[in-house]
């Protein structure tokens, strides 16, 4: 490992500033950004873009503006570095942006072009959690149900169990209180298991 | 136990199973499920759900580099921004224009005045109490909690926090091997990014002497892990690549 992970940026050569920006954490890189160091952009993009592109994804459900609203999230890091004042980590400070950036997004479509869009992007040739449960994949039924929850339950179940939010965090990125935060988390794991049930798994909790 | 407590720690439970939970409310759910069956039933639903939501994402790929390119260029094409002076910084500046004998009796001088103010709090507080009656005093403290280890979902885990990598699927076998690669000195970080989303590797270890680093690969056996190597080898901006 680098020893020295904070040393002086700028006065190595660069074989050593390309190593420095890739052991870094993320609030030394978000420093760096904030003076203008676009190797650390580059770090710090390395680090979160697929994630940060996967929670995208998930509320715009369209790749291509997906792929756009990639680069205006970190674009957006990038310009507005220096005000992060690291009240929280930095990942739940960029998915706040991409949250932002991805509602406004979808807002800016009409919602006829975004159901037919929806229709396109995210129906594919998987079976429906009926074929799936009587092929007896059961692992397969609950993505479907996953994918079948509203935006505001699917948000919050991806925030807690792939993204490792706290519930402090889910409520920064969200801006809902904490309270509203675990019961919306209730409530979307509540319609899960309604729809499993439908699909004719039953769990026992409801 | 009473129902609305109960209730309480089964909302915590994704929290828990994502271990994002304090170490207080950890320890809480943890006591609860060593003891409630149900509870720790409706744990191991929790636990599924969050394996296929992470299943469910990691399907969903990665965004192509034209996103990082379209974002480079921007960058390139924005304002250049001066370098922001750390605080820090401002104080060794400062520091540095000052004679030694400066400093010294700077530092003298400071430690006189907190000694003077100390004593003038002192004699306040002592005046405060004079016509008061005995009263106790306890330093604040906290019940120690040892922090719970996080609980791992069985599904394939995401990259941790503050970890620099590709994605690193686990290969059809299931194993990883490691490689020592040195890059070349004009590698640029976009460079050894893509070369690592490329071979699918991750950096675990480094700099070693002579400039290698360990690298995570996605190979299974001997055969898998030559062509990796000679894969690497055939790059660019890799100087030197042999298995570990």
């Amino acid at each position: 490992m680098v020893d020295e992970p904070c040393r002086a940026f700028g006065r190595l050569p660069d074989e050593s500033r390309t190593l420095n920006a890739l052991e870094a954490s993320d609030e030394i890189l978000i420093g760096r950004i904030a003076g203008g160091d676009r190797l650390a952009m580059q770090a710090l993009y390395a680090r979160h873009h697929v994630k940060v592109f996967r929670f995208v994804l998930r509320l715009v459900r369209n790749e291509a503006s997906a792929q756009d609203l990639i680069s205006e999230v970190f674009l957006d890091v990038w310009r507005q570095a220096n005000r992060f004042e690291g009240r929280s980590a930095v990942s739940t400070w960029i998915l706040a942006i991409a949250r932002f950036k991805a509602l406004s997004s979808v807002r800016r479509r009409k919602e006829a072009e975004l159901d037919e869009e929806q229709a396109e992007a995210i129906e594919d040739d998987a079976d429906t959690p009926e074929i799936a449960l009587q092929k007896k994949d059961t692992g397969e039924v609950l993505r479907r149900c996953l994918a079948k929850l509203s935006p505001d339950h699917r948000e919050i179940i991806d925030l807690v169990y792939y993204h490792e939010k706290s519930v402090e965090e889910v409520a920064e990125i969200v801006a809902i209180p904490e309270n509203t935060v675990k019961t919306r988390m209730f409530y979307a794991r509540k319609k899960l298991a309604e729809l499993l049930k439908e699909a004719g798994v039953e769990r026992g909790w409801l | 136990m009473t129902p609305n407590e109960r209730q309480e720690l089964e909302t915590l439970l994704p929290w828990h199973a994502a271990g994002t939970l304090g170490p207080v409310d950890a320890a809480r759910v943890e006591a609860a499920l060593a003891s409630d069956q149900e509870l720790a039933r409706h744990f191991a639903i929790v636990r599924e759900e969050m394996a296929e939501t992470i299943h469910l994402n990691e399907a969903l790929g990665s965004p192509s580099p034209r996103a990082r390119d379209r974002l480079l260029a921007a960058i390139d094409a924005g304002p250049a921004r001066s370098p922001r002076t750390p605080f820090g910084a401002g104080i060794a500046r400062l520091f540095a224009g000052l004679t030694p004998q400066a400093v010294a009796w700077s530092a003298a001088i400071a430690a006189l005045v907190i000694v003077l103010q100390a004593g003038v709090i002192a004699t306040m507080l002592t005046g405060e109490r004079a016509g008061q009656r005995r009263a106790t005093f306890e330093t604040a403290s906290v019940p120690e909690v040892t922090p719970l280890p996080r609980v791992s979902a069985p599904a394939p885990a995401p990259a941790s926090r503050g970890s620099v990598t590709a994605a690193v699927p686990t290969s059809a076998s299931g194993a990883a091997s490691h490689v020592l690669v040195r890059f070349a000195p004009d590698a640029s970080i976009a460079d050894i990014t893509r070369f690592l989303e490329t071979n699918k590797a991750s950096v675990v270890d480094g700099p070693k002497p002579g400039g290698l680093y360990r690298l995570r690969v996605n190979a299974g056996g001997k055969d898998e892990l030559a062509s990796v190597v000679a894969t690497m080898q055939a790059s660019k901006i890799v100087g030197f690549v042999a298995p570990e």
